[in-house]
């Protein structure tokens, strides 16, 4: 459960003050599956920085499970990330170096989880995100666009979040593949996850089932999607 | 994270650039290989040093003549600058001063020595039987001068090895019995010492030895001595003896003041002693401009940890974004110059070792590795990786996550 109650975000460099976020308020219920859209500069990653705990709001309150996150200190940011929250960024979403599997299993580093655990979870969420078993021992640059951000949404998976949150997910991809991670999305939805994602596209938005519309920092619309694309693929199931 | 794993981790991220890791591993490899050569060769010469004091004799004492205030006697040829101490002098200590093994008196000159075939010049020395045990002198052939050689005045010579050679051409052959000419005095030949090596002070294989008595009466004139040995009976007699003697020669010279002494009486520890902070200083020396390379080596580990920092700004952004808080990513940044470090420490190790054994190879000067400089260069190198580790640390787990993932 999400709350978001009177959130203002300025950003201070020098002399100027850019209000990137004007007293913005709404929730998400468990299991939503809530599509941000918006134009550029409109504050559509300030508010994902926000919900994903990567940084505090100017003020305001953010209720995360109850939890006011918008006064806690960096590391306690930190434990909220690695509990709560799973990320699948629009590019540079994994450490090249390493292999997939070892990719999935850091956020279980951090949280401090066993050795066999972790695989057993690793396991888990790679079969979840429907990324085939070959792949897992691959390092993470030897993988095409779209297998990387199964692998970023397995990662975001493997801590059992209470949110999903993406940003631009599909931005890099070509819609073919980016239906794949979409059809993956949505899949994760039916199965009860809570999934909020930001994008410019109207397109991608409408996979989802409610859309927020900001504009200038304001949410302007905020409603159900009546036009809601169900895309399947043998790929995402 | 658990060590294993941070270990883990930060072994594959100095392997990813192994070039650059190699190079910078390189000068810790320099520096600590330097240190540890520098130490082992200051140690392996101070303990040749004290080695070669100790061949000279044990528990010896040397009296000479005022040697503070004419400095240099000690390698003037005749009886020394002052002609001070005498026969009679030596003859009392040895009946008044008490814990002493044995006392022998020398005096020593530089001559003109010629054989059937040969011709040289060295130094002969007068003295008498005790003399060998004194200064641990050992015979190859024949034997040393005796009491009845003293007593007799007899025209005998013991030669040193060295010689030896130069009078007969050739170390193998047995001098004893042939006859040389000391300025121009016939000497009986009796016996040859074994070789003892350069020892820094004299040169105790190219000597003539002769009775004390003749050299006296043919040679010197006179009764004065040039220095007397003592051997006291052990360690911790020696301080005794020394004040004795100091306390007995004072009295038969008639001298109040120790300062206005004219005779010094040398304690064999004070010359180990002195030798050893000259060497001490000088290792310490050398280490010191060995340990400025190594502190060259850790500002190039620094240098390459802010590189690899900067260049990993969004891995750290996305660990941070993925949970990882400032402790992981400082210890993770740390665990990577610290085995950088560590790798370099324990190469630098063989490395010095590799020197120190090349040194000892090429110039014979004895060199020793001791477990605390080993112990220290680990310890050192460790160090050297937290201290300039730790800024790049720092800097790495104070990047903000956002900016960190916004980097380009
Ligand atoms: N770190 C920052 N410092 C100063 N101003 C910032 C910062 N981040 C964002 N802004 C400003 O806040 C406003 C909102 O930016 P934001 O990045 O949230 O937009 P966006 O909706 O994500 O745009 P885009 O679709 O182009 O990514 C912009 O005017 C931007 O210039
Ligand atoms: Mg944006």
């Amino acid at each position: 459960m999400i709350e978001v109650k009177n959130i203002t975000k300025i950003y201070k460099t020098g002399d100027f003050e850019t209000v990137a976020l004007k007293n913005v308020s709404f929730s998400v219920r468990d299991g939503e599956f809530v599509a941000i859209m918006g134009p550029s500069g409109s504050g559509k990653s300030t508010l994902m920085h926000l919900l994903g705990a990567l940084d505090t709001p100017t003020s305001g309150e953010y209720l995360l499970d109850g939890k006011n996150v918008a006064k806690l200190s960096e590391d306690e940011l930190a434990d909220i990330r690695n509990e709560k929250i799973g990320f699948v960024f629009q590019q540079f979403n994994l450490l090249p170096r390493a292999t997939v599997f070892r990719n999935v299993m850091l956020p279980l580093v951090y949280a401090g989880v066993e050795r066999d655990k972790r695989e057993e979870r690793a396991k888990k969420a790679l079969v979840s995100a429907a990324l085939p078993e070959d792949w897992w021992q691959h390092h993470s640059n030897e993988l095409s666009g779209g297998q990387i951000q199964r692998v970023a949404i397995a990662r975001a998976l493997v801590n059992n979040p209470t949110l999903i949150l993406a940003d631009e997910p599909t931005g890099n991809l070509d819609s073919k593949t980016g239906e794949i991670v979409l059809a993956t999305f949505q899949r994760l939805h039916q199965e009860g996850r809570t999934i909020v994602l930001i994008t410019h596209e109207l397109y991608v938005a409408e996979h989802a089932e409610r859309i927020m519309h900001i504009r200038d920092g304001e949410i302007k619309e905020d409603g159900k999607n009546h036009s809601r694309r169900i895309v399947h693929h043998p790929a995402a199931e | 994270m658990i060590i294993s794993e941070l270990l883990e981790e930060a072994f594959s991220a100095v392997t990813v650039n192994k070039v650059r890791s190699g190079l910078t591993v390189l000068g810790i490899i320099i520096g600590i290989g330097s240190v540890i050569a520098m130490i082992s060769i200051g140690q392996g010469a101070q303990g040749s040093i004290n080695a070669s004091i100790q061949s000279i004799g044990s528990n010896l004492l040397v009296v000479s003549p005022s040697f503070q205030r004419t400095p240099g006697s000690v390698v003037s040829s005749g009886r020394g600058a002052a002609e001070t101490l005498t026969q009679a002098d030596s003859d009392a200590i040895a009946s008044q001063v008490t814990q002493i093994a044995a006392i022998a008196p020398q005096i020593n000159g530089r001559y003109q020595i010629k054989s059937r075939t040969a011709n040289t010049n060295t130094q002969v020395v007068g003295t008498v039987s005790s003399y060998p045990q004194v200064r641990n002198v050992d015979m190859s052939l024949g034997s040393f001068i005796s009491d009845q050689d003293v007593a007799s005045v007899a025209k005998v010579a013991v030669l040193g090895p060295t010689t030896t050679g130069d009078l007969f051409n050739s170390t193998s052959t047995d001098p004893v019995g042939e006859t040389i000419r000391i300025n121009n005095i016939n000497f009986k030949i009796i016996g040859v010492t074994k070789a003892k090596g350069g020892n820094g002070f004299s040169n105790q294989d190219d000597i003539i030895y002769i009775p004390l008595s003749t050299s006296q009466r043919y040679l010197q004139g006179g009764s004065y001595v040039a220095s007397i040995n003592i051997e006291a009976q052990d360690a911790s007699s020696m301080t005794s003896v020394q004040e004795q003697v100091t306390n007995l020669l004072m009295e038969r010279h008639r001298i109040s003041d120790p300062n206005q002494a004219d005779f010094s009486v040398i304690n064999q520890a004070d010359i180990v002693s002195a030798a050893s902070s000259v060497t001490n200083t000088f290792t310490i020396l050398l280490a010191s401009i060995a340990g400025i390379s190594l502190v060259v080596g850790g500002i190039g580990i620094m240098n390459m940890m802010l590189t690899t920092v900067t260049e990993r700004t969004r891995e750290i952004g996305l660990r941070k974004a993925i949970g990882a808080k400032k402790k992981d990513i400082s210890s993770q940044f740390l665990a990577e110059s610290v085995m950088l470090t560590f790798v370099g420490g324990v190469i630098g190790i063989i490395l010095g070792w590799v020197i120190s054994l090349l040194v000892t190879h090429f110039s014979g000067i004895a060199t020793a590795i001791s477990w605390w400089s080993v112990f220290l260069a680990v310890g050192v190198s460790a160090g050297i990786g937290m201290i300039f580790g730790y800024y790049p640390a720092r800097r790495a787990a104070g990047l903000n996550p956002i900016e960190a993932l916004r980097y380009e």
